[in-house]
């Protein structure tokens, strides 16, 4: 019993009952918050998408200053070997030029793929949530969401790497280095790419599936 | 109250819904040791583990002291031609703290010393009287779901790997020596990882509600203690 089947499956939503996300307790569908854990109730409905458009579109909005503005500013010798302004992109190639390619590709990964592919992977779970869908379909949805919601917060790393950088390369005339705005818009999005997330719904990852089977009819 | 196996379609008593694909399942109580998993999408219902709730308690104190360390001692140090820097954690933060930047000092040193230790301290709150064997503490309900929901906002073990990033990167620009505040922070990752995998949250609220929070009588009482 405890392997996943294909077999269709009662819902809480269609028993005309109210499933809590946060603690599992099942209530009358006119409950509006949960007695156990006192979380908000809330029907597997397509009003949710509404939150998660809103906070990718401010996240997407954050993520083109970050890309566009200075992630870090370096200068040597006190100016003298001169002040660079690195981007995003910019200090990927930088790391590359300097034989760092194990850095490079994860900087590369965590900036600009990682961000990237999570625009596109809200934006797709956004547009098929609630279409029909095959059981298959609608496993490979729940784990591509898994998947955007682990990786995520993963994306901040490059914000601490600036942190840290700026931290300790303070060598007075010899190197230092200063973080540049980018930091913040690219920390500002990904704390709402996070809540875009968040705010989805994976029950209406199911809620496009057939009542019955086929298999149940004949 | 509830006997096991029974529910009413009604009213949801005695059933448990997936919080994931809201599937429905009859409420069970569960052996430590054992784990339950929706039918549907295979997410993790439910996984008691036996005294996970002392052990839990150990693993918050623990990070809490190796917090302490984390904090007041010296985190990094670097130096070349005779020029050197040291930073504590403190002073990573504050490398933000330049005019437009401020408040990411904030949302940082939230994100790497604040959510953590506030993490232990609410999971401490709530589950000191449950290894007991005694009624929850007032409010222990917001407490836990509080600490539910900024579990993703809790980044000490991100910060870490960002760390080991960022030293690769200055390795070739001058000498790096690690302070003890970096290896007390690599054990907060460890327990942090140990403390997360005893927590099943469904098995917490499914101990606050038996040790007699205020309900309306629909919960499952094992046998030994009804």
């Amino acid at each position: 019993m405890n392997a996943p089947s294909d077999a269709p499956v009662l819902t809480a939503h269609r028993a005309g009952l109210a499933g809590c996300r946060g603690c599992g307790r099942v209530w009358p569908e006119t409950e509006t918050i949960c007695s156990r854990c006192g979380g908000a109730l809330v029907s597997p409905d397509r009003r949710c998408l509404n939150a998660v458009w809103a906070w990718l579109a401010a996240g997407f909005v954050f993520y083109i200053p970050a890309n566009l503005f200075p992630m870090l500013k370096t200068s040597t010798f006190g100016g003298l070997r001169g002040n660079s302004e690195a981007t995003i992109l910019g200090g990927v190639v930088e790391l590359m030029h300097y034989g760092n390619y194990g850095v490079a590709a994860i900087v590369f990964l965590a900036s600009i793929v990682v961000p990237i592919g999570k625009f596109i992977a809200i934006s797709w779970l956004a547009l098929v949530a609630g279409r029909p869908a095959t059981v298959r379909a609608a496993h490979k949805r729940l784990h591509l969401y898994e998947v955007v919601e682990f990786i995520g917060r993963w994306s901040m790393i490059d914000v601490f790497i600036v942190a840290i950088l700026s931290a300790l390369v303070q060598l007075g005339f010899v190197a230092s280095i200063h973080p540049g705005p980018a930091a913040v818009s690219f920390a500002l999005s990904v704390a709402f790419t996070m809540l875009s997330a968040q705010s989805f719904d994976p029950r209406l990852i199911w809620r496009g599936l057939p009542l019955r089977s086929r298999k149940d009819h004949e | 109250m509830q006997t096991e196996g029974e529910y009413d379609l009604t009213t949801g008593a005695g059933l448990i819904a997936c919080p994931r694909c809201d599937a429905l399942h009859v409420e069970r109580e569960l052996e430590p040791g054992e784990t339950a998993r929706c039918v549907r999408c295979n997410t993790l219902l439910a996984s008691p583990r036996a005294g996970a709730f002392t052990r839990i308690i150990a693993l918050s104190f623990t990070s809490l002291v190796l917090m302490v360390g984390a904090v007041f001692f010296p985190f990094l140090e670097i130096s070349r031609m005779g020029f050197g820097n040291q930073s504590s954690l403190f002073g990573v933060a504050l490398a933000f703290s330049h005019g437009a930047l401020m408040p990411l000092t904030v949302a940082v040193l939230g994100m790497i010393v604040g959510l953590p230790v506030l993490r232990a301290l609410l999971l401490v709150y709530t589950l000191l009287p449950l290894s007991r064997n005694r009624a929850p503490y007032a409010h222990a309900v917001p407490a836990f779901r509080l600490s539910e929901a900024l579990r993703p906002w809790s980044m000490a073990e991100i910060f870490v790997i960002g760390t080991a990033i960022a030293l690769v990167k200055v390795a070739g620009l001058a000498n790096i020596s690690l302070g003890p505040a970096f290896w007390a922070f690599c054990g907060l990752i460890v327990v942090n990882a140990a403390s997360n995998a005893f927590t099943s949250a469904t098995t917490i609220w499914d101990a606050i509600e038996d040790a007699g929070m205020a309900t309306d009588g629909r919960e499952i009482v094992p046998e030994s203690r009804a």
